[in-house]
């Protein structure tokens, strides 16, 4: 147990974030300072603008499919699978479950079921496609997944139509599916007071996935033979993993995940899907799925942090300074992380072996930094 | 092309090493020759019997020819990175950077200095990437995703801070930039080619028009993009640093033993590359257009990089993939009849992969080809035209397609997207 919680350890991946952050923050003062704003006043506006009642909500609604999105991307990188498409998945998981959603006259709990269970089965068939191409086919499924969100893309274009599956959306020039009746809604949780608005009521499945994901791969002969298939693959093979059936079922499982990351603004809030459901969100889980370093509970805060600086950069624009210096911050942060990351394990594996060094009584410093790094 | 001809997708078979020599050139030029022709033919075939005259109309393929420049030179960017070991999936945001830079130095002091920038922007994106990726060995596809993000926010940014309120330009976009970049023509050709196309006759109006196409109206950066095929090829097959370049992407080790500096190699190498997605981005915003615009790009990075992967990480199939695309997204966005008629040059293109494949008793492939090949015939016959948002997809599922019938047969340089670092083989 001791591996497990020696302080030092923790410290040290504690480290790595803390560090990326501080120095994603310094490059925005920087930037702030460059293009003539006031990098104080920023931050304190975004600090007021986050500690109103009606931001957080928006905070932890954000972070709700954020954390799906992440989780999503993370079954995949446990693999050594690289989902980008989750993106794909998800729109047109979220467009075939609305439009099932708004024409089936079921009950309502059935109606919601079905509208989750729909779009889990079309996320999961849709990457399904890149894990059997990779599977059988040796097709790289970062190229693969690159044109099924572009083909999902145009295929949502096609299906968004009037006449197809787009009715007018009343009042406005939008369209959009026909609207989930009343009773197939899942309504909000008043989790913070005064805020006006709700949290999304679909949380309760972004927190089981997180639950799922965590006892899957920790408890679960399936997730630990997919934890050895990421780590070496021959030393899976060797122990009789059936790698190319471990392809499918993990890019089938990162797709179901996928296909629900539309699902809370769906089933919460808008009820149809049209031209304007949020997009991209497949993109940003895999720079907090990076964030979190793939674990359950480090995906939630960087899921949360990601909402933050969304939500709270919002009210810069009111007061004349570009809110896209948080895309800035995010990506510097992506980049710092990772790099962070590597330099921590650098450290790390140098001092292992000075340790190991001073167990054996031999040579205190170890022979070669530059040993350790095949991966 | 490679779809026509499956025995010249692979210069190098599997077993047998490449014969340098007289004899093997000219058997490569002979085969590019015949394919060259083979797929004029089909194209005539295919007018012929769909009546689609824009097919091979001098408009169409002008088109297609600056449609694939964007695409092409983000997969050339994408070779000299993967050709060198480091996976590049951030061409998009060096692209993107690329736009920015050409409108912002383009509405300032002219089209050539928005060209210089726009390469300049983004040999600084490549410069970020072969940091992350060769200082500090991060994985590359997340250093390139991070430089995307980073990439579309910096240009977002800037363009709030410094377009806004120009004469001409918003947050969202350049002030246009003046004056035109201008073009080039092969002098005293047009009016014989175009009198030629007019006829319509069977192959010769066909060749008249991709030739009118392809060699009137340039603009310079076309010129220039397509120039950069050559030199790649040169500095990459021919030369010693080119030599050294790969011997990085196929066994860092292995070169690093020879006294090859590995890291100085790789970071060049992703430097131009970045530099060269810059002028992809150029093409965008100074010849499709003539300012920068927030979403220019639009996703070619990424069609770039599987371009490059479809023409198996080298120029000549590469530049074929390109006009693929190119090719499809002219005749999309020129509508009417023609990319129906695209689907029964699919079809054919199919169906004939498919009896390749069943001569060489590739069984499986060859009926899923054959199937499939049967099944966009099916559709070509019931079908009166293609749903205009359907046919955006066509390059994609093509290049899955490709991938998935002959990614056997592709090859990355073995040590792509693996870390290195300086005595690791010791």
């Amino acid at each position: 147990m001791k591996g497990r919680l020696d302080p030092r350890r923790i410290g040290l991946s504690l480290v790595a974030p803390v560090l990326a952050l501080v120095f994603a923050a310094v490059i925005a003062v920087v930037v702030l300072v460059v293009s003539g704003y006031s990098p104080k006043s920023t931050i304190t506006q975004m600090l007021d603008y986050s500690a109103q009642p009606r931001t957080q909500v928006l905070i932890i609604n954000t972070a709700t499919y954020y954390y799906l999105s992440a989780v999503a991307v993370a079954i995949g990188f446990k693999m050594n699978l690289f989902n980008i498409g989750v993106d794909g998945q998800y729109r047109l998981a979220a467009l075939v479950a609305a439009a099932v959603g708004g024409n089936v006259a079921l009950p309502g709990p059935v109606n919601i079921v079905l509208m989750i269970l729909v779009a889990m089965a079309v996320g999961a068939m849709w990457s399904g496609i890149a894990g059997v191409l990779r599977a059988w086919r040796g097709v790289s499924e970062v190229i693969s997944t690159i044109m099924l969100n572009a083909i999902s893309t145009a295929i949502i274009a096609y299906l968004l139509r009037p006449g197809r599956l787009a009715v007018q959306t009343q009042g406005s020039n939008n369209i959009g599916t026909k609207p989930i009746p009343e009773s197939g809604r899942v309504g909000g949780i008043s989790l913070i007071p005064d805020a006006g608005m709700k949290v999304f009521g679909l949380i309760v499945v972004a927190v089981l996935v997180g639950v799922g994901y965590s006892v899957l791969l920790n408890r679960t002969v399936f997730g630990f033979d997919l934890r050895a298939t990421g780590g070496s693959q021959t030393a899976a093979v060797a122990s009789g993993v059936d790698v190319k059936r471990m392809l499918v079922v993990a890019m089938l499982l990162s797709g179901a995940v996928a296909g629900l990351v539309g699902m809370p603004q769906l089933i919460g809030q808008s009820y149809s899907y049209s031209l304007d459901f949020p997009t991209g969100l497949g993109f940003t889980g895999i720079a907090i799925a990076l964030l979190g370093r793939n674990h359950p509970v480090g995906i939630a805060f960087g899921a949360l942090l990601w909402a933050f600086l969304d939500q709270s950069s919002q009210i810069l624009d009111l007061e004349g300074v570009p809110k896209e210096i948080v895309t800035i911050i995010q990506g510097a942060t992506v980049l710092s992380v990772v790099i962070a990351y590597e330099l921590v394990r650098r450290y790390r594996l140098v001092a292992e072996q000075r340790n190991v060094g001073k167990a054996l009584g031999e040579t205190a410093e170890p022979p070669a930094v530059t040993t350790g790094a095949p991966a | 092309m490679s779809v026509v001809t499956p025995t010249t997708v692979s210069p190098v078979p599997a077993g047998r090493p490449p014969r340098p020599g007289a004899g093997n050139v000219r058997r490569t030029t002979i085969t590019i020759a015949l394919a060259v022709v083979g797929l004029i033919l089909l194209l005539s075939v295919v007018r012929k019997l769909s009546g689609a005259t824009d097919l091979t109309a001098a408009g169409a393929i002008s088109a297609a020819l600056a449609l694939a420049v964007p695409i092409a030179m983000a997969g050339l960017g994408g070779l000299w990175s993967e050709r060198a070991g480091v996976v590049n999936i951030g061409l998009e945001g060096m692209m993107i950077l690329g736009t920015w830079g050409a409108g912002w130095a383009g509405y300032q002091w002219g089209p050539w200095a928005g060209l210089v920038a726009a390469v300049i922007f983004g040999a600084v994106g490549g410069l970020l990437h072969a940091i992350a990726t060769v200082v500090f060995t991060v994985d590359h596809i997340v250093s390139g995703v991070a430089i995307n993000i980073l990439a579309l926010g910096a240009t977002q940014y800037l363009s709030k801070a410094l377009f806004e309120g120009t004469e001409g330009g918003s947050t969202k976009q350049s002030p246009p930039v003046h004056p035109d970049m201008g073009g080039f023509s092969v002098p005293g050709i047009r009016d014989p080619l175009a009198s030629i196309e007019k006829h319509g006759w069977f192959f010769v109006s066909d060749v008249a028009g991709i030739l009118r196409g392809l060699l009137t109206n340039l603009s310079w950066i076309t010129l220039i993009a397509i120039l950069l095929f050559p030199l790649t090829y040169w500095v990459l097959w021919r030369t010693a640093f080119g030599l050294r370049l790969r011997s990085c992407g196929e066994s860092p080790v292995a070169a690093e033993s020879l006294g090859i500096n590995v890291y100085r190699t790789k970071i060049i190498a992703v430097v131009v590359s970045g530099g060269l997605s810059g002028v992809g981005g150029a093409a965008l915003a100074l010849a499709a257009s003539n300012f920068y615009q927030e979403g220019q790009t639009g996703g070619r990075g990424y069609i770039g990089l599987a371009a490059m992967i479809f023409g198996n990480w080298r120029t000549g199939m590469l530049a074929a993939g390109s006009a693929l695309f190119g090719f499809s997204d002219a005749l999309q966005l020129r509508g009417g009849g023609s990319v129906h008629a695209l689907l029964l040059l699919v079809a054919i293109i199919v169906i004939l992969v498919g009896l390749w494949q069943l001569y060489r008793r590739r069984v499986v492939q060859g009926l899923i080809a054959l199937l499939s090949g049967v099944a966009v015939l099916a559709y070509y016959l019931v079908s009166d035209q293609v749903p205009g948002e359907l046919t955006g997809a066509l390059p994609y599922v093509t290049t899955l397609l490709v991938l998935a019938l002959a990614s056997q047969r592709l090859r990355m340089p073995a040590a792509d997207g693996l870390p290195y670092r300086r005595g690791q083989g010791s």
